[in-house]
């Protein structure tokens, strides 16, 4: 197969990386004409730099970061845009063991994915501060746990300590009592409980089954110079996340990713994010948690336009930013043009419309689409409300 | 130039630390801090009120003072070295020294552009020590391993060691392999043999 245009990547080692590593590894890329050259990085900084500084032409990144940029709040040379968004889901919230001990005893009878009964527990038998470790001040991680908290008791928002962890360190600093709680991505929530140091309290879908968590980031103006590779990309990668989807293949997916020069820790541990089947305390009880993380179903990639002003609404409210200005800038960074460009060829129905109430969807919803059947997946927030982009409050 | 710059070290290495301050200190009299505990970072950096902070690229703890760029005022707010590209030679030399820096308080280019430069300086001699550390290192396994095939071969069959060192060698060249991988297969092959 031609290797044909070399497109450099970077990425940080996660579960959620997936779609970029299979599209590589089982020759989805090599289908398409291309080779995605992954570039492995310690930090989401490296990751940005790469980007922003042209080492890297698209990055795995964190969905609020290009919006961050955008607004001006986190510095950058260059403007980024989402091509694609790479999942949706796939965080977990863990507590130091003695707050998790507290929280269940407040909430004998909450289940996993019961947002609000965890929460209220939380902020009862909680410390007046909760000092919370996120890997990135701009997060999908950050914006569950302050949206989570927030919608219990509006009050709580004054309690949060939010400090920048990252997620390597998050066990340990949890063990050295530097936080009481966490919102990471997998695999390091597991490995926090896998030594001993933390508890799983909810998966990040309890508080929003539809949160979008990483996107394909690219620098603005690239459509422009290299559209055919970008287009090749995102039709590699939207195989890989097919790929992915298909329950068979979670075992070849976790080995695969479980190499060293990609996530480099045990298949089992990568498993339990795959399978939604988790271990939550170090005393081994289980967990589930259907469709932990999603690659694929109810065109999860679609990048809508309504995401981005979602985080432009929300990282507007945290810096006291213009909302409409602010949402307004947002929804044009998600760029769901490029992608129905790149998939327009594809056996794949693309929503009639780019933008979306989000959190109006209590269920799964067939709905009209170009070029096929479209079920859009259930969009929740855990308390009920809805975000109208047309409507910015 | 008069002024002093108050400098932060983030590294846990103490050997490269010692190297990198000692280039620091031939710039003259600056105020250097060096910061080797991870936890609290954020805290701790912004105690000390730098303005220059240096870090290595591969450290997973830059995320950390990516929180610091949110600062209150804008005055204080330290900027990734790198977001600045007026300089791209100096920005590309220190991503490949696997350098970065947060400068504070916007300081004019002539003041970081020595710091930088050493620091660029330091972090390659201390990636070119740790080379030659690792080479001498692997010599002297290598060395190891092939006097023990030695003396492997010497009891098992009744030869001196030149002869020994000969029969290595000549399988070797024979297989079209290093000497020191034909040395590792009999050394392990007469472990397994006990």
């Amino acid at each position: 197969m031609n290797a044909g245009l070399r497109i450099p990547v970077a990425y940080v080692p996660l579960v959620d990386a997936a779609p970029l590593i299979i599209a590589q590894e089982l020759g989805f890329a090599a289908e398409e004409g291309i080779t995605l050259e992954l570039m492995k990085a310690p930090s989401w900084s490296v990751v940005r730099d790469a980007l922003t500084l042209g080492q890297a032409d698209l990055a795995h990144l964190l969905a609020p970061l290009p919006v961050a940029i955008g607004l001006g709040l986190a510095p950058s040379p260059v403007q980024l845009e989402v091509a694609m968004v790479l999942s949706i889901n796939g965080s977990v919230i863990g507590a130091a063991r003695d707050l998790a001990a507290r929280v269940a005893k407040a909430a004998p009878t909450a289940g996993f994915l019961d947002a609000f009964s965890v929460g209220r527990a939380l902020l009862s038998v909680g410390p007046r501060a909760l000092r919370v470790g996120i890997p990135f001040p701009f997060s999908t991680h950050y914006e569950l746990v302050d949206y989570w908290l927030g919608a219990i008791d509006p009050a709580a928002r004054d309690r949060l300590q939010i400090h920048t962890v990252p997620p390597p360190r998050m066990s340990e600093a949890v063990a050295a009592g530097e936080i009481d709680l966490f919102c990471v991505g997998e695999p390091w929530g597991s490995e926090a409980v896998e030594e001993g140091t933390a508890e799983l309290l909810l998966p990040g879908r309890a508080i929003w089954n539809h949160a979008p968590e990483k996107v394909l980031a690219l620098r603005k103006g690239w459509d422009l110079e290299q559209p055919a590779a970008l287009h090749a990309a995102i039709r590699a990668i939207w195989r890989a996340g097919r790929w992915l989807s298909q329950p068979g293949n979670r075992s070849s997916a976790s080995e695969i990713l479980s190499r060293p020069e990609y996530l480099d820790v045990s298949p089992l541990l990568i498993d339990r994010a795959l399978s939604g089947r988790f271990v939550v305390s170090p005393r081994g009880e289980r967990r589930d948690c259907p469709v932990f993380v999603c690659f694929h179903q109810g065109a999860a990639n679609f990048p809508w336009r309504s995401q981005g002003r979602w985080f432009g609404h929300r990282l507007a409210l945290r810096t006291g930013l213009e909302q409409g200005d602010a949402i307004a800038t947002a929804g044009a960074i998600f760029r769901s043009d490029i992608y129905r460009a790149a998939m327009a060829e594809m056996p794949s129905a693309l929503p009639t419309s780019s933008s979306k109430v989000e959190g109006g969807l209590p269920q799964d919803l067939a709905v009209p689409a170009v070029g096929g059947d479209l079920i859009l997946r259930a969009d929740r927030f855990f308390d009920g409300a809805v975000f109208d982009p047309s409507l910015p409050e | 130039m008069a002024t002093r710059l108050k400098i932060i070290v983030v590294e846990k290495d103490p050997e490269r630390v010692r190297i990198i301050v000692d280039g620091l200190k031939e710039l003259g009299d600056h105020d250097i801090h060096v910061i080797t505990e991870e936890s609290a970072l954020a805290r701790r950096v912004s105690e000390q009120n730098p303005d220059i902070v240096l870090i290595d690229i591969a450290n997973p703890s830059r995320d950390v003072l990516e929180e610091l760029t949110l600062a209150a005022s804008p005055n204080e707010r330290p900027v990734a070295m790198f977001v600045d590209q007026s300089d791209n030679s100096m920005t590309r030399a220190a991503i490949e020294a696997g350098v970065s820096a947060y400068v504070v308080g916007g300081l004019r280019p002539e003041r970081i552009r020595p710091i930088l430069d050493a620091a660029i300086t330091r972090f390659h001699m201390f990636q070119r020590m740790r080379r030659e550390l690792e080479a001498t290192k692997q010599a002297l396994e290598e060395r190891k391993t092939i006097d023990r095939a030695k003396g492997i071969l010497m009891r098992r069959r009744g030869i001196d060691e030149d002869a020994a060192y000969g029969l290595l060698r000549k399988t070797a060249m024979d297989q079209g392999r290093k000497l020191i991988q034909v040395a590792e297969a009999l050394v392990t092959a007469s472990d397994l043999l006990g």
